[in-house]
């Protein structure tokens, strides 16, 4: 499979049928994993780096979840190519920038990618859209079982994985879901979630933006420790988490309804107007706007079925898919009216909002 | 998980303020310096100011990482002998060189990892590769002891015995790993 290929197949996360949550847009587990006996990544010589490169790549391609797959040395893939696949979370700013030797292997559908000489040897990623931390993991253990055949590990039995940096020793797993919380963001409840979360050994960090008025109030909660638990107990205590944060979450919708309804409904109506109407979007206020549609879809005053094509909209609206899709590198001004004339021409067909909520925000 | 929702209301009812401000403190650090662990409370401007805002990796444990890797700390001369990194390039760099450094740098990893993580022993997922590989390592270093232990007593027979016993050993590992 090829990179142009790769980039015309719809993926997981922009794939029209997978985009099913409200609050949890995407599941995602991460393993660090490098070869015995092998300097890691960032002092290997470029000889060593070579080796292990074609080593992990020949037993990673060979993996039946991986056949047909695309392939590729970093270096062979042009600047908007990179761009396009850190938006779409196959692979990582530090790998994009790295030097000769660094390869990625990507599913034909999206779901699988393998670093190669990232910071480890290794890294491994599932991603599912939705909450599915179960699913997830068994699909990652699995493929990590079978690529272990092949690949003789970096292990020691009471230190476990071993990473190039500490911070990832042990299980070498880094499992994230990435949420949607426009309400928490809305009545200024996300600095408190931030810190809470932060006390119970989790990482909160938004996506798309800083801090915790992340654009498009989207957040990637993970573990922050990956030694001395198992992976079942990091997962089941994530899960804990990320559904406390779901119960308020909904909770925040509840009151903004019962407090002033009108004026939530305000600012969902005018998001509704501008996406129809604008003719500068940046990449922030896009994604602010789109958020506010997706929660207008969540209240129920748009049908479920649209919900995908916002969350779709939510990557085609980076930079990286815009200059793409325009087939040419553009300037910041003029992406915010390729943005806003991309949002446009998308809107113009999109249902028009009602707030009767028959469906009583139960969408 | 009625206790994990007590726990964030009961932390969203008493905000606590930053360190370098008054303003509520949103980024919470646990720096270990002198293998000491410092908790550390910031409000959003002050960490941009101090540069531990960074949405686009795992940098925060990176920086937590660098921190505790204090300049002023004695450095020791271990060297990993597998791949030659230092203790001050472990200072410099956050990351160590192989998997064999977490041997030679035992000393000033524990300390670190303490902070660092819920546990210091690993309780997750065992490769079995990798544990038929050290099986053999520590079986093949022992076999190797009793050899030069019985050509030093000049116990020719138990040497030789030992001996052909390595091979096999040594031959045995050769195959492929079964799948
Ligand atoms: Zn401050
Ligand atoms: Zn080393």
């Amino acid at each position: 499979m090829t990179i142009a290929s790769l980039i015309a197949t719809p993926s997981e996360l922009t794939d029209a049928a997978s985009s099913k949550t409200a609050i949890v847009l995407m599941t995602r587990i991460r393993l660090a994993r490098n070869l015995a006996g092998q300097p890691f990544p960032g002092w290997a010589k470029p000889a060593q780096r070579a080796k292990v490169a074609e080593i992990c790549s020949a037993a990673v391609a060979a993996a039946s979840p991986l056949k047909r797959s695309l392939n590729v040395a970093v270096d062979q893939l042009g600047e908007l190519e990179k761009q396009i696949l850190v938006e779409r979370h196959l692979i990582s700013r530090e790998l994009s920038g790295s030097k000769q030797g660094s390869g990625v292997i990507i599913s034909k559908d999206q779901t699988v990618s393998v670093m190669v000489n990232e910071e480890d040897h290794l890294r491994i990623q599932v991603l599912r859209a939705g909450f599915q931390l179960k699913k997830t993991w068994s699909v990652i253990n699995e493929l990590d079982t079978s690529l272990e055949a092949g690949l003789d590990f970096a292990f020691s039995p009471s230190l476990g994985y071993l990473t190039a940096c500490p911070t990832n020793l042990g299980t070498g797993m880094r499992a994230s879901a990435m949420m949607h919380l426009p309400a928490l963001v809305i009545s200024s409840q996300m600095e408190k979630v931030v810190r809470a979360v932060n006390q119970l050994g989790m990482v909160v960090r938004g996506l798309f933006g800083e801090g915790s008025d992340a654009s498009g109030s989207i957040f990637q909660i993970s573990n922050q420790t990956t030694l001395g638990e198992s992976e079942e107990a990091i997962l089941k205590r994530l899960a804990s988490v990320l559904q406390s944060i779901i119960e308020h979450e909904l909770n925040a919708r509840e009151k903004l309804l019962e407090a002033d309804a009108g004026k939530l409904f305000d600012k969902i109506g005018r998001a509704y107007g501008i996406l129809q109407n604008g003719h500068l979007l940046n990449s922030g206020e896009a994604m602010n706007l789109l958020s506010l549609i997706r929660l207008g879809i969540d209240l129920g005053a748009f049908p479920c079925a649209n919900r995908s094509t916002i969350d779709r909209l939510f990557i085609e609206a980076q930079p990286g898919h815009l200059q793409h899709a325009q087939k040419g590198e553009f300037d910041p001004a003029q992406r915010d009216l390729l943005r806003a004339s991309h949002l446009r021409s998308e809107f113009a067909s999109f249902v028009h909002p009602d707030f009767s909520l028959t469906n009583n925000g139960k969408n | 998980m009625a206790c994990y929702v007590q726990v964030i209301l009961r932390l969203m009812a008493n905000p606590l303020k930053c360190d370098l401000c008054e303003k509520p403190a949103t980024v919470h650090l646990t720096q270990i310096v002198n293998n000491k662990v410092h908790k550390v409370d910031l409000c959003e401007a002050c960490a941009q100011a101090k540069g531990v805002t960074d949405p686009s990796g795992f940098s925060l444990s990176d920086l937590l990482l660098k921190a505790s890797l204090n300049p002023e700390t004695t450095i020791s001369g271990a060297v990993c002998e597998s791949c030659g990194f230092t203790q001050s390039d472990f200072k410099k760099h956050g990351r160590f060189g192989c998997p064999m450094c977490y041997d030679a740098f035992k000393g000033i990893l524990e300390p670190m990892l303490e902070g660092m993580h819920k546990g210091t022993t690993h309780t997750g997922k065992v490769p079995q590769t990798a544990l038929a590989r050290i099986s053999l390592y520590e079986r093949l270093t022992k076999l190797e002891l009793d050899l030069t232990d019985a050509i030093k007593t000049e116990r020719y027979e138990d040497a030789a015995r030992t001996r052909d016993e390595i091979s096999q050993v040594k031959q045995a590992s050769h195959q492929p790993p079964p799948r």
